[in-house]
């Protein structure tokens, strides 16, 4: 699979280098340098420096052969555009955005473009495991827990700390 | 008029400023609180002190009765949002969205913001009608199409010129609307024939206008 990712944060880089793991082909836009610091110094994929909400900078990352494509910026306006550009521009096949406002989020996925919200997934996470759910609650951190000896050390802090 | 400004920066400000002494309503969104209550001392209680891209104050501010919605931050990102967001939440009549980045203008319209302005373009229009020399200037994007027009001298020298309108060499998609002669405006029939000093006004896709120029420039 073809990724383009925006946005080299912590999520940014940590999916990056998931993906690079399983055999995608990754590029990951930023706009700072410094943050492709983030990627592990083995990381395979193609960092391209450069605004993600740019069409030339996004043809230069590949998006013309891309399967998928994941905005993560720290604007939900920025992601919200770069998510669009891939879509409609591009005919991207699978578009996701990082919303964190969780009011534009849902506007934004009844127009059919499907957006994560940072709060409603953290904040179910945290109900669901302060009132005991079986279910999603321990599967998500089981999932997201399983990566601490694996990934770089900086992510997975809480789950060391609760071994 | 009633119009909701988005965005109280120095272009909201003075827009605002300016449609108020024409005689218009006008409500300013604007985020920071300090620009928000300056605006205020300036201009009266015209000011929302919030973020123009919740929906919730949009719908204070009366995007959904405006007549006009004008999203013009100094971020195309945050235009881009504000302007879809006027349209899906308040079903607003018209929205009109300032975009920064020329390239973007094709980024809003093909997300369905149909009215964009861009200063860029705007000045270079400016530059190009007070150049002596070029003879060739885009006079105005035609509202709600990828049309253009385009007023051009004949030069001595011009390819076109002493030529037959149909014997010019203009793209398919363009077309000579009239030729200014002497101070007179003539039809542009297919056998109308060019002569120096002539002015035409061309109406011709945007995406072409260097083929335009190429034909009358060569």
């Amino acid at each position: 699979m073809n990724v383009v990712i925006v946005g080299c944060g912590r999520t940014g880089a940590f999916l990056a280098e998931l993906l690079d793991r399983s055999g995608d082909t990754v590029s990951i836009v930023d706009l700072d340098r410094a943050a492709f610091k983030r990627l592990p110094a083995d990381f395979r994929g193609t960092p391209v420096l450069g605004d993600g909400t740019d069409m030339d900078i996004l043809r230069q990352a590949g998006i013309e052969k891309a399967n998928a494509f994941i905005s993560l910026t720290q604007g939900d306006n920025r992601n919200l555009m770069a998510a669009q550009i891939a879509k409609k521009i591009f005919g991207i096949a699978q578009v996701i955005a990082k919303v964190n406002d969780p009011i534009r989020a849902a506007t934004y996925r009844r127009q059919g473009l499907y957006t994560f919200s940072r709060t409603t997934i953290l904040g179910t996470l945290l109900d669901a495991t302060l009132k005991g759910d079986k279910t999603i609650g321990p599967n998500l951190m089981k999932a997201a827990m399983s990566h601490d000896d694996e990934l770089s050390a900086d992510i997975p802090t809480i789950a060391k700390a609760e071994r | 008029m009633y119009f909701v400004v988005a965005g109280g920066g120095e272009v909201g400000y003075h827009l605002s400023k300016a449609l108020l002494e024409a005689g218009h309503e006008v409500m300013i969104i604007e985020r920071d609180r300090r620009r928000a209550l300056w605006i205020e001392e300036q201009l009266g209680s015209v000011v929302i002190n919030a973020p123009a891209d919740e929906g919730r104050y949009q719908i204070q501010a009366g995007c959904q009765r405006a007549d006009a919605v004008l999203a013009v931050t100094g971020d195309d990102e945050d235009n881009l949002i504000i302007s879809q967001l006027a349209k899906l939440k308040c079903g607003a009549n018209r929205v009109i969205a300032r975009v920064n980045n020329p390239k973007n203008e094709i980024v809003f319209k093909a997300m369905g913001i149909d009215e964009t302005l861009s200063s860029t373009r705007v000045l270079m229009g400016v530059i190009e009608q007070e150049l002596p020399t070029g003879g060739f200037m885009p006079l105005m994007p035609l509202t709600r199409s990828d049309l253009e027009v385009i007023e051009a001298e004949i030069a001595p020298g011009s390819p076109a010129a002493d030529k037959e309108v149909e014997a010019v060499g203009l793209p398919a998609a363009a077309h000579i609307g009239a030729v200014v002669r002497n101070g007179q405006i003539l039809r542009a029939h297919r056998d109308t024939k060019l002569e120096v000093g002539d002015r035409i006004i061309v109406f011709a896709p945007t995406a072409i206008e260097q083929e335009v120029r190429k034909a009358l420039f060569g």
